[in-house]
């Protein structure tokens, strides 16, 4: 995780290191880093958008949110759009379903969205960015 | 009505800090334990209170405590795991607690350790909780400043370290020896019961694993002792209040501190504000995705873990998702078995290769383009697949909702075999 923190994923490189420093073979430690959904072995935009996909948010709306993304990133889950600023994944429940349907954009949440929310939450992360 | 786990939570969704804590009478019970009862008296305390266990199963947590050996038998190290990994989907009770009430969390833990003579805590915080996890390492350090923690706790010999644990995020992280493996860095597969935690747990050391709910209970028991406990409660076997959440398309989704026992008639009129205009209620899930279907015949259920397993399903985490009429309950199914897929930690075959079979026979179910041989496979599937074939609950808890809604909405799943789509998407 302190990898990840400095570099936004763990490289094979780095995952050698650090399974040097552990005393530990690559491939056991890769077994463990491979296990969470929280560690990417592939690296990712300068944001990372996790999209809740469990029940309370597919009632309350989550298809429309996907596709709306989808439309306005133009990548599908899983990957990173073309300039590099976003990755999209899905994630399980984050534990809000009184706010469903809901995001993390890296640490920050965003819950009771529809799909124009997401367009002004994008729009002014950009803003803020440029 | 009482409220005691929330009726000091600030309204701004600020953590309460040390100071307000103590000025509201937080860790006077820590106090009061220390210099009047014994560790066995706080055990004994917790267990005439009944305070289930909040994580889901409802095992009485003073009983578990009990099967802690004596420190004759098993010196130190000697762990308490809280588990706060929450991933439950439609449940989001312990955030509340660890963002708002991070020392009513630490203080009950502390109380904990006390009673089982441990001296090294781990709360485990799953890795979306950002907030729970800043008011949490904000909460230890005034606690180690203030000398609730360390070496002497409240000038005591009693020495007791905690430290915060976050997940690096798998639902199987959160049964409680699959967290202790994720605790030691490995991979968060469940452990292979007897020899249990209690003897051999946390690097092969006791241990016990309470559910942050759980343990937030504790401090007001013995300030105020188990018979007040038991008085909150609607339900005879099972003391206290609980954080009931409602969600799904309610006119006022929410979380509400009620009695143990308080229906879900009364969670959805009076709390969540009914359905939202024009929809019907058709079902609910009780304790999040991986309980049964109650259906409109269950509203006036108490709901507690003994009187939920009455009527054939869990109660859980007592977080409850709502089926509405509009809402394809087999498209809902879908959902929840395809979490649990994806979810599995793949250690054996019926969780494995069994949860995916389960998700294509939906899928196609749900587009309608699958046969009755399709449908009775999934019968099948939803039948074999319990705890007696697995290696821990993970499979059984996802084909409840399967097994339920099978029998309760059985003309929704024919009538996507015989119309060749969802009936409920536009044709």
């Amino acid at each position: 995780m302190v990898v990840q923190r400095h570099h936004g994923w763990v490289s094979d490189d780095h995952l050698a290191d650090v399974a040097a420093v552990l005393k530990m073979t690559p491939a056991e430690l890769d077994g463990i880093v491979t296990f969470y959904s929280r560690i990417f072995r592939k690296p990712v935009g300068r944001h990372v958008i996790l999209l809740c996909d469990s029940v309370s948010c597919w009632i309350t709306g989550h298809d429309q949110l996907l596709s709306r993304l989808r439309e306005r990133l133009q990548v599908d889950q899983g990957e990173t759009t073309s300039d590099g600023s976003y990755t999209l994944l899905p994630t399980s429940c984050l534990g809000a379903c009184d706010h469903a349907p809901a995001m993390l954009v890296d640490e920050r949440f965003y819950g009771d969205l529809d799909p124009d929310r997401i367009e002004r939450i994008l729009d002014s992360q950009e803003d803020e960015e440029s | 009505m009482e409220k005691p786990l929330t009726e000091n939570v600030r309204a701004d969704a600020k953590p309460i800090d040390l100071k307000s804590y103590e000025r509201a009478g937080g860790y006077r019970a820590l106090r009061k334990a220390l210099s009047e009862m014994t560790p066995a008296e706080v055990t004994q305390t917790v267990r005439d209170a009944n305070l289930n266990g909040r994580g889901g199963a409802g095992f009485p947590a003073g009983l578990k405590w009990s099967f802690m050996p004596p420190v004759s038998e098993s010196p130190p190290p000697r762990y308490i795991a809280i588990n706060g990994d929450e991933m439950e989907p439609g449940s989001f009770k312990d955030r509340l607690l660890l963002e708002r009430n991070p020392h009513m969390v630490i203080e009950g833990a502390l109380l904990a350790a006390y009673a089982v003579q441990a001296d090294t805590g781990y709360i485990f915080v799953r890795w979306a909780y950002h907030e729970a996890h800043r008011a949490i390492k904000t909460a230890l350090a005034e606690c180690y400043e203030a000398g609730y923690l360390g070496d002497h706790v409240c000038g005591t010999d009693f020495g007791m370290n905690m430290h915060l644990h976050v997940s690096a995020g798998r639902y199987v992280a959160g049964e409680a020896s699959a967290m202790l493996n994720a605790i030691e860095g490995k991979r968060a597969v469940p452990r292979f019961r007897p020899p249990h935690m209690a003897t051999l747990g946390l690097w092969g050391k006791p241990t016990v694993v309470n559910n942050v709910e759980t343990i937030a209970n504790v401090p007001h028991i013995v300030a105020n002792g188990p018979e007040w406990f038991r008085g909150l409660s609607r339900i005879q076997e099972e003391g206290g209040t609980k954080l009931f959440g409602l969600s799904g398309k309610v006119s006022s989704p929410g979380l509400w501190e009620l009695p143990m026992g308080t229906t879900l008639r009364e969670i959805l009129d009076e709390h969540a504000g009914g359905m939202r205009e024009g929809l019907r209620f058709r079902g609910a899930l009780p304790g999040g995705a991986s309980s049964g279907f109650l259906g409109e015949e269950n509203l006036d259920v108490p709901l507690g873990w003994s009187t939920v397993a009455k009527i054939g399903t869990r109660f859980g985490t007592g977080n409850i998702i709502a089926l509405d009429d509009r809402t394809c309950p087999v498209g809902m199914i879908l959902h929840v078995v395809r979490f649990f897929a994806r979810e599995s930690c793949g250690w054996c075959t019926p969780c494995r290769e069994g949860l995916p079979l389960a998700v294509r026979l939906l899928t196609a179910i749900e587009r309608g383009e699958a046969n009755s041989e399709d449908l009775e496979q999934l019968h099948w599937n939803a039948e074999r697949i319990e705890p007696k074939t697995t290696f821990c609950e993970l499979a059984p808890g996802a084909m409840e909702s399967l097994r339920t809604g099978l029998a309760m909405f059985r003309d929704d799943f024919e009538r996507h075999l015989t119309q060749h789509r969802c009936p409920w998407k536009k044709p």
